[in-house]
């Protein structure tokens, strides 16, 4: 919402510098976004005139100029505009100056030789339109000497506020100057809008044909005609304010109507009478009816819209921008003036479709004063006889102003209850009345009637927010919040939160880099991962790569690496800790941590180095990261059990799956399944895992927080190593389990200290190393009680897994 | 040979014994068993006590003279031979190594500022809510009076999935302040709670992206007003920018889901394009808040009579850029390394209060 100061001046009456009012408007919530001042970017740029304009010595196209800026003092100036010449009045900018035009401070220079002490202006210079043409050449009755903004009338300052939705009263100037007055800022002008007593009725009928559901649609319709009015440019003064807000002046009955918009926020409508054929009928549009509108565009209409038409056809899109053919030129000497209320929804649904961006569906599907409409009627109709001549006839009503009804209950203590403060009745009394709300009652509690601009006030915070925002949040003084009065027992995060950021401290400390990507992926990329389903498609997408909702963080650390890669960087290991989607409902969603290393970006370091270069990314080495997240997290890994194989996009014979039992898997890690990177068309060595977090054990909840009692055994423990060789798909971990199985409480660990193939080895075979460690609790074992437990555990391993002692 | 001339022999020996090998030789030759000294006290047997008392310690000396020779002459050569290893064992400690992992590795500035303000929002007691990414039009609009046909509930402003066999249409959040509904109706005030997570709109450009993330605080209990929420929102402030007095511009606004709303300004200063809070004349816009909405207490089936409180929202992407000087929001998501390296913190630097937000 634009508006310049002298025209808010028409409304209020104030001492108030500009920057006192600023200051206001952004305090009660009209914020101030920028304020233009021509006359002060302009100051220093003064009428002059050219005494003698004489061919430069050294150059064609420059003009050595003498000027007067006023005190009678010749100024040398440099110039190269065709039109410069003795006589003229144009603009001049001593040394010192900026010129927004070309973005540069003026000094004294000399050019080709000659010095030059300021310069000769033209419009596009001052920053003022664009005419690269020549200098300015004023009349001959421009003042010299004097500032030029001011001579030309820029020196009305132009405000914009960024209007917030609720406040439709002030996409009025009217409006905004009755906000400022409740300030104390100024005193509002009420003119008395006496109603204009037309002469005969108004000839044109109309309808509002709408089913009795549809009434809504249109409450009101008013119409009056002028006739006998000549329609020619609207007066200066007009013309320069619309001007100075960004309008463009079209003539007098149009002006008339875009003024009436922002002085009152009452947007209207004029049709020339003769060009209108019978009554005006406001209805549905036709499904397939369209429109010339005043922009000079085409719109095709659905029965969503609501549109006035005549025997003619659709004239107008109601509330939003009138049509072409129906519209007031030079010729034009009958006028109808349309004011109206429509249904603000509807106005903002028909204008979104049709794109249509328009003062008046800005004001409408804000929802103007419904109050106003017909003393708005009369203002337009008064302005047009005063402007353009010709008399009125009397207004014809279809509908009716609604009633208003809406007292709210409202106890003075509501102010202090919600915003804190304490404020004098006295004061909250004044502040609402000048806001234009009716009180009644007295005491404690009172009922208001909010005034028929302010639909958006419904209750009792409605009318806090009014007394505190014109009395500045600035007045209310911070108050602590009431701190508990025990420390906090419970920690403030659950095991999940804890859990997910612990998992990013983890894998960071593993050399990790942590990424945040996109929730949502390309829909190949999805189902690659076992998503991509209807459920999890966005129905607007941004864009083709950003259509389904992630099922993994896989996918979109893989492009990441890719992305990074591209850019010379192919040793990469990156990791996320974010959510993924399995459905629509909020058991669907679940929080995963995943990491991936590309190319030979391992724990220990990437690429060459004179200590030895680093090998490609493997499983092993996702898996080091999945199971040092879990040790971190502080998993109770007992029953963790990792099974070969994983899902579809892992390598089938590199990849293994992380489980508490088969019901409950909770991660996967392993080597990146060759056809997933040819169908995403990724290059490289990778290695991933992902654990869901959600899926994980709790820790144990114990009612002490004190760890088992340590025991330490006197006795030495003793070793033993064993080398089995078994079928080269047995599983080091079905031997290692045997093995331990053979004698539970003896053994306290084991260790596969060598794996080979190879010589010695028949086909198909593998030898496996391991290192068992005998604990003996009470006293030291006999050899013959470690040859009896060496037997066992090649007993047990052998009838478990088929292995044979190695020879 | 006389006992004098054998000593000067053997320590001469010694002396000039150049191995451990010679030396032990030269040990089994005076000492050993067949040795010449020990072959001298062998003798001691079958004397009188009288010679015995004479001879005896002169050969016992010689003995021990012999002995401490050859000690002293092994330590010699033990320390010559270490000191000839050691000037042998040369590395070049100016090698570079490889840069350790808990050095290389880094947390996202997101997940750093999360947990910053996490930090300073629980010794204020607040706890931590999360909420669903997919929500209903319910939870994300009506339960937070959105009236119907508000421009929000377009298409160009939010994200929907496909409307299922019913013709129900999800969406994607668009802030978090859904979790306020559900944090309402899964308990009773006193409520304290911060609400951080991942928010999603149909915009993108420099400072917009489809995704990003968004932080809300809600106070619900019998008394909590503006004044406190100013009080709040101050002390976050200057604990989360790390000054010691910041100010603060409240200017009354607008959201369905508070009355009163305010949107608050900090000040700041940008001397030499670099931000500073604390200084300057400059106003930078940092978060929304207010009262609950009545209708929005409703929602969450509270009853705006009994129970009263505050909310306020802000972006983690908009104050870990304000913070960490970050220019352009997209590159948050695009996971560059050579940005994450550069924006990111090392995972032993977890912000606390008692030991600091940063480093």
């Amino acid at each position: 919402m634009k508006f310049t100061l002298s025209w808010l001046k028409d409304h209020l009456e104030t001492e108030a510098s500009l920057d006192a009012i600023a200051e206001t408007l952004t305090r009660i919530g009209l914020e101030v976004e920028g304020i233009e001042d021509k006359a002060a970017a302009l100051r220093p740029y003064v009428i002059a005139r050219v005494i003698s304009a004489e061919q430069h010595p050294n150059a064609d196209r420059l003009r050595v100029c003498q000027v007067d800026a006023g005190d009678g003092q010749p100024l040398q100036v440099v110039c190269g505009a065709p039109n410069a010449r003795a006589g003229m009045l144009s603009v001049f900018a001593p040394p010192g100056t900026y010129v927004p035009g070309k973005a540069i401070t003026l000094s004294v220079g000399t050019i080709r030789g000659v010095e030059s002490r300021g310069m000769l202006c033209s419009g596009a210079e001052l920053g003022l339109g664009d005419d690269h043409d020549g200098i300015l050449d004023l009349p001959a009755e421009a003042p010299v000497g004097t500032a030029y903004a001011v001579w030309a009338g820029l020196d009305d300052p132009v405000i914009e506020i960024n209007l917030t939705p609720n406040r439709a009263d002030c996409a009025s100037i009217h409006g905004i100057a009755r906000d400022l007055a409740a300030t104390g800022i100024g005193t509002l002008k009420r003119e008395p809008l006496p109603p204009v007593r037309g002469e005969g009725a108004c000839p044109t009928p109309v309808t509002l044909a709408f089913d009795e559901h549809d009434k809504g649609l249109c409450p009101l319709f008013a119409l009056r005609l002028v006739r006998g009015v000549t329609n020619g440019p609207s007066p200066e003064w007009m013309q320069k304010r619309l001007r100075a807000i960004g309008l463009r002046p079209i003539n007098a009955l149009v002006d008339i109507t875009n003024y009436l918009t922002f002085d009152r926020g009452r947007p209207l409508h004029v049709f020339d009478a003769r060009k209108v054929a019978g009554g005006l009928t406001v209805r549905r549009a036709e499904e397939g009816e369209s429109l010339v509108a005043l922009d000079g565009k085409t719109y095709r209409l659905d029965s969503d819209a609501v549109v006035i038409a005549d025997d003619n056809g659709v004239e107008s899109i109601a509330g939003i921008m009138g049509g072409q053919a129906s519209g007031c030129d030079e010729t034009t000497t009958d006028v109808l003036i349309e004011s109206a209320l429509w249904d603000p929804r509807a106005i903002a649904r028909t204008g979104r479709r049709l794109g249509i961006v328009s003062d008046a569906r800005y004001r409408f599907e804000r929802g103007v004063d419904p109050a106003f409409a017909l003393p708005g009627l009369d203002l337009a109709t008064r302005l047009v006889v005063d402007l353009c001549g010709g008399s009125p006839s009397q207004a014809t009503l279809a509908g009716e102003v609604p009633e208003l009804s809406h007292v709210i209950d409202f106890p003075w203590t509501e102010v202090r209850r919600l915003a804190g403060i304490e404020l004098s009745r006295a004061e909250m009394k004044v502040t609402l009345e000048s806001l234009g709300f009716h009180i009644s009652g007295s005491g404690d509690r009172v009922k208001v009637l909010p005034p028929s601009w302010r639909a958006d006030v419904e209750g009792k915070a409605d009318l806090v927010e009014e007394i505190v925002r014109i009395a500045g949040l600035d007045r209310i003084e911070p108050k602590p919040l009431p701190r508990a009065e025990t420390v906090a027992v419970e920690p403030m995060l659950t095991v999940l939160q804890r859990r997910g950021r612990l998992a990013k401290r983890a894998l960071a400390s593993r050399g990790m880099l942590e990424a945040v990507t996109y929730s949502f992926i390309a829909q190949a990329d999805a189902k690659l991962f076992g998503g991509g389903t209807s459920d999890l498609a966005l129905a607007n997408p941004i864009a083709a790569d950003f259509s389904d909702m992630r099922p993994s963080l896989v996918p979109g650390l893989l492009r990441a690496a890719q992305a990074n890669a591209d850019r010379g960087f192919p040793d990469t290991a990156l990791f996320e800790v974010g959510q993924c989607f399995a459905s629509d409902e909020p058991e669907g969603q679940s929080l995963r941590a995943t990491g991936l290393r590309r190319g030979t970006a391992r724990h220990g370091g990437a690429g060459r180095h004179w200590s030895g270069a680093a090998e490609a990314v493997d499983a092993f080495e996702a898996k080091a990261d999945a199971l040092a997240l879990l040790a971190a997290l502080g998993v109770p890994t007992g029953g963790l059990q990792i099974v070969a194989g994983g899902p579809d996009w892992l390598h089938p014979g590199r990849s293994g799956t992380l489980q508490f039992g088969p019901k409950n898997v909770v991660g996967h890690f392993g080597e990146l399944h060759p056809r997933l990177l040819k169908a995403m068309d990724l290059k490289g060595t990778l290695a991933a895992f992902e654990i869901t977090l959600d899926s994980l054990p709790l820790p144990r909840h114990r009612p002490t927080k004190a760890k088992p009692a340590l025991v330490l055994p006197d006795l030495q423990a003793i070793s033993r190593d064993f080398a089995f060789v078994v079928p080269r798909d047995v599983p080091a971990a079905d031997i290692l389990k045997a093995a331990q199985g053979a004698e539970r409480k003896l053994i306290t660990g084991i260790e596969v200290f060598d794996l080979y193939e190879g010589t010695g080895i028949p086909e198909g075979a593998k030898s496996v190393a391991i290192a068992v460690r005998l604990q003996p609790a009470e006293r030291t074992l006999t050899d013959a009680e470690i040859e009896a437990v060496s037997a066992k555990i090649v007993a047990e391993v052998s009838k478990k897994t088929g292995a044979t002692l190695r020879a | 040979m006389d006992l004098d001339a054998l000593e000067r022999d053997l320590l001469g020996q010694i002396e000039r014994a150049g191995d451990e090998a010679s030396l032990e030789a030269l040990r089994v030759a005076a000492l050993g068993k067949k040795g010449s000294v020990s072959e001298l006290l062998k003798t001691l047997g079958a004397m009188t006590p009288d010679e015995r008392r004479e001879r005896g310690p002169l050969i016992n000396g010689l003995r021990d003279r012999v002995q401490g020779a050859i000690l002293a002459k092994r330590e010699a050569l033990t320390e010559a031979a270490l000191d000839a290893r050691l000037s042998a064992e040369r590395i070049d400690v100016t090698l570079p190594l490889r840069e350790a992992p808990e050095v290389r590795g880094r947390i996202h500035p997101i997940s750093q500022v999360i947990e910053e303000i996490t930090a300073i929002f629980a010794d204020l007691g607040f706890s931590v809510a999360e909420g669903p990414d997919i929500e209903t039009d319910e939870l994300n609009f009506t339960a937070l009076n959105f009236p119907e046909g508000h421009p929000a509930r377009e298409m160009h402003d939010t994200f929907f999935l496909r409307p299922d066999h019913l013709g129900r249409r999800k969406l994607l959040r668009t802030h978090t302040s859904p979790v306020q509904v559900r944090t309402m109706r899964a308990g009773q005030p006193p409520i304290r709670v911060i609400m951080p997570g991942r928010t999603y709109r149909h915009d993108s450009d420099q400072t917009h992206t489809p995704m990003f993330h968004q932080v809300e605080g809600l106070v619900i209990d019998r008394s909590a007003n503006i004044a406190n929420l100013k009080w709040v929102l101050e002390s976050f402030c200057r604990a989360f920018f790390e000054v010691e007095a910041v100010t603060m511009r409240f200017r009354p606004s607008f959201f369905p889901f508070t009355e009163p709303s305010a949107e608050v300004d900090i000040q700041c200063s940008r001397k030499g394009g670099e931000l500073r809070f604390g200084e300057g004349k400059d106003w930078l816009e940092i978060l929304g808040c207010g009262m609950v909405h009545p209708n929005v207490l409703r929602s969450g089936g509270l009853d705006p009579d009994q129970v009263q409180g505050f909310a306020f929202g802000m972006g983690i992407d908009r104050l870990a850029m304000l913070k960490y000087g970050m220019p352009d929001l997209r590159p948050f998501f695009e996971a560059d390394v050579r940005w994450l390296e550069h924006y990111g913190f090392r995972p032993i630097d977890v912000p606390s209060l008692v030991g600091g937000l940063t480093a």
